[in-house]
């Protein structure tokens, strides 16, 4: 009897010992990175992280409303859809939501969110997804996620038309919600100009890159200290590289159904632009690659650079990251190659999605495009998120965009609003279909390290990765 | 009672006792291998898979990153491998001896980094590599009165950082295998070497190395496999899977790149076949020359 008990327990122990082996690994990776809140269009959109544990879970909402499921990279995205979540109830009270939050890790939540659309068990309802990851979840298009087109289309109107473009799949339908235009500006540290004797007068008289050449030469010969420059260029980000793509009208990725080819005048324009200047000692290479890492922070922190261009949402990176620097920096339209040319250009970005999982479809969609669209949903965007937001039905509300209470109005030497509408016909839009991600990985590991790093010649260093981007389509 | 009878036979308890071992690998060895040989050949998509025979394979031929990816990986296995091993050899054989005071302190420190997460250390080494002038390699450069490094820009530099971690994190787990290998020589045979008038070298030379050959082996063939599957190291060291010039990448994060984060698990399967019949080569040819496979002489 007593050999059989101990029979039994060894071989329930082992039976046991065996479960862990299912969950192991987990204790993997910690670390994520909310800076990363909207990558640039140019990285790869690889970020730290491989773990799988939420760094935060709550619930909003009433409880006996539909309940749903909604994902983010970032937290404050989440409360704001909290926020929006109660005003929804207040006025659909005949239709109301109770929603859990969950943030996980930027590079996580997109693996978690592929692998349960193409198993088709698990996804959230509602999920954010990063402009760059978002060619990969869009592959699946009604399979995996509900069209938008219908909840939009009251706010159509007003919307900016290349932004709901950007998160199109390719039967042509609506797929993602956006944040915000991200449309590229020039960014001025005046403090630092003024003490070299450029004034704001300089700044608005520069139309293009030449002037713009000119402006940092003068600059660069006032101050005359070493580590000292105009600006920075990126090895580590594609964002001067759209710029210049959506001034002259070119697109790299061809399209959907088009080829892709780096290849083009504008890049080349822009990239042998750029050697002139480390060569003139105007720009040195962006610290760590771009200016939305640490080093960037410091580098600007520093004054080291006092002009770059950058989409408006990195507004929030001044007050986030650095607060010191209120009351210092302008924002101006970006420079252009011609006078005439558009000269602006839609960057990074958040398509929030409905999936095909979704409990109550028509609710979540509809309950997303008032979220991220409606008047009251973009006046709290603007005010949380310092977005440049999608609905223009904003942007001519004088007590919203002149608004001295808001901080991004007062940390600005003027209104960020005012240069948005300023530039708000010449916002270009390069695409972001299947090939982007690849070109995105070979321009920022390779091509442009080869050309501003190593002195590689520009036509070669296009040529070679664009033979790499060719094995891809 | 048939399940008594059978539950107290000679012949099945053993199998009974082998059966979790044998159930978790075959669902999660042996079932992931086969599938993963199956979605090789296959085109898998958001909304469908097709088969495709060789095509992910004759890509691989032609794919100028996979090939570096590769490169980095033999580079980094085989310095790892001349780092990791003479080293912790050489420390654990001080520690054996006489001449160190403070042995369990030693120990204690070499080991500790091995309880580091890679994660956190990772993170520390890129912030220490920074090519920002306040970065701590970059202090110690200016101190020297040298210039900044872009260190993890350059391929000799970061190969450099990312071994400066392999090995500050695996000096110390080597070693303890070493020392653990020395603790089973015969102390016997020393003395007789001594008393014959052989010098710590000699003793080193035809005793030490001799003996530990076993366990040299055995470190060696675990290296090769963690020289070639290295992944979390540079992805951390380069706060993701995206190096300039793709110096950091490895065959692991190709693979993760093309299957997770390109989400083309048909072509990512390929690279995963690909990295494993290289490492059971290497380690085959590596155990015949080493004569593990003889039978034993003694």
């Amino acid at each position: 009897m007593k050999k059989k008990v101990i029979g039994l327990m060894v071989c329930m122990a082992l039976v046991v010992s065996l479960l862990p082996g299912c969950s192991k690994d987990n204790t993997k990776d910690t670390s994520s990175d909310a800076a990363k809140e909207e990558t640039s269009g140019g990285e790869s959109g690889t970020d730290e992280s491989a773990e799988v544990q939420p760094e935060a879970v709550t619930t909003v909402g009433d409880p006996k409303g539909t309940h749903m499921e909604i994902w983010s990279f970032v937290e404050l995205h989440n409360t704001y859809y909290g926020k929006m979540v109660e005003k929804w109830n207040e006025k659909n009270p005949d239709r109301t939501i109770e929603a859990t939050f969950t943030t996980y890790p930027y590079g996580d939540m997109h693996n978690k969110l592929i692998m349960s659309l193409q198993t088709g068990e698990g996804a959230p309802d509602i999920c954010d997804v990063e402009v760059g990851q978002f060619p990969n979840v869009v592959a699946g298009v009604d399979t995996w996620l509900y069209p938008l087109d219908d909840a939009a289309q009251p706010y159509m109107d007003t919307m900016v038309p290349a932004r709901m473009e950007t998160y199109m799949g390719s039967d042509g339908h609506y797929y993602g919600a956006p944040f915000h235009v991200g449309a590229t500006v020039m960014y001025y540290n005046m403090a630092a100009l003024e003490e070299a004797g450029i004034t704001q007068a300089d700044v608005d008289a520069v139309v293009t890159w030449d002037d713009y050449t000119a402006l940092g030469e003068r600059y660069i010969a006032a101050v005359n200290q070493e580590g000292k420059y105009f600006t920075s260029v990126d090895t580590g980000g594609t964002d001067w590289l759209w710029l210049a793509m959506a001034e002259y009208g070119e697109d790299w990725t061809g399209g959907f159904d088009g080829k892709a080819n780096i290849e083009l005048d504008s890049v080349k324009n822009m990239l042998n632009m750029q050697v002139g200047w480390l060569q003139s000692g105007v720009a040195e290479v962006s610290p760590d690659g771009h200016v939305d890492l640490e080093a960037g922070f410091q580098n600007i922190l520093d004054h080291n650079i006092v002009s770059f261009p950058k989409a408006m949402w990195y507004m929030s990176r001044f007050i986030n990251y650095m607060p010191e620097e209120k009351g210092n920096w302008y924002i101006a339209p970006c420079p252009v190659f011609e006078a005439g040319q558009p000269d602006s250009v839609g960057i990074g970005g958040t398509g929030t999605v409905v999936t095909q999982q979704a409990a109550d479809k028509e609710l979540a969609a509809d309950f997303l495009c008032y979220a991220k669209m409606s008047m009251e949903g973009e006046q709290m965007n603007w005010e949380m998120l310092g977005f440049d937001v999608c609905n223009t039905a904003m942007w001519t509300d004088e007590s919203i965009i002149h608004d001295d209470a808001n901080q991004y109005n007062s940390f600005f030497r003027n209104y960020p609003y005012d240069v948005l509408n300023k530039i708000k016909d010449n916002i270009g839009k390069i695409s972001v279909v299947k090939i982007s991600p690849t070109i995105n990985e070979e321009i920022c590991n390779v091509t442009l390290n080869a050309i501003l790093e190593d002195g590689t010649a520009v036509d070669d260093a296009l040529k070679s990765s664009q033979e790499v981007i060719d094995l891809e389509q | 009672m048939k399940f008594k009878k059978i539950f107290y036979s000679q012949k099945a308890a053993p199998y009974v006792f082998v059966l979790p071992f044998l159930l978790s690998f075959i669902f999660f060895w042996i079932y992931p291998l086969f599938s993963t040989v199956t979605m090789s050949f296959q085109d898998i998509t958001a909304t469908g898979k097709e088969f495709i025979g060789f095509k992910n394979y004759t890509k691989l031929l032609n794919d100028k990153v996979f090939h570096t990816a590769m490169l980095n990986s033999f580079e980094y296995m085989i310095l790892s491998i001349a780092l990791l091993i003479p080293f912790p050899m050489l420390y654990a054989v001080l520690m054996d001896g006489n001449l160190v005071k403070a042995k369990g302190l030693w120990k204690a420190l070499l080991y500790l980094p091995a309880l580091t997460s890679v994660v956190i250390s990772g993170t520390l080494f890129r912030l220490m590599f920074s090519e920002y002038s306040t970065g701590q390699m970059n202090v110690i450069m200016h101190a020297l009165g040298f210039g900044s490094q872009k260190w993890l820009k350059v391929k000799a530099t970061g190969l450099g950082a990312l071994l400066t971690l392999c090995c500050w994190r695996w000096t110390g787990v080597n070693m303890l295998y070493f020392l653990s290998g020395l603790k089973s020589i015969d102390k016997n045979l020393y003395e007789a070497a001594e008393i014959d008038g052989a010098s710590a070298v000699q003793k080193f030379r035809y005793i030490t190395i001799p003996l530990l050959k076993p366990t040299t082996i055995y470190v060696f063939t675990i290296s090769i496999y963690a020289g070639l599957a290295m992944f979390l190291e540079s992805f951390m060291l380069w706060a993701g899977n995206a190096s300039p010039n793709n110096i950091g990448l490895t065959i692991v994060g190709y693979l993760y790149r093309r299957g997770i984060e390109k989400n083309q698990m048909g072509y990512a399967s390929a690279v995963g076949l690909v990295l494993l019949i290289l490492a059971l080569i290497i380690n085959m040819v590596q155990l015949v020359l080493n004569g593990s496979f003889k039978k034993e002489e003694r």
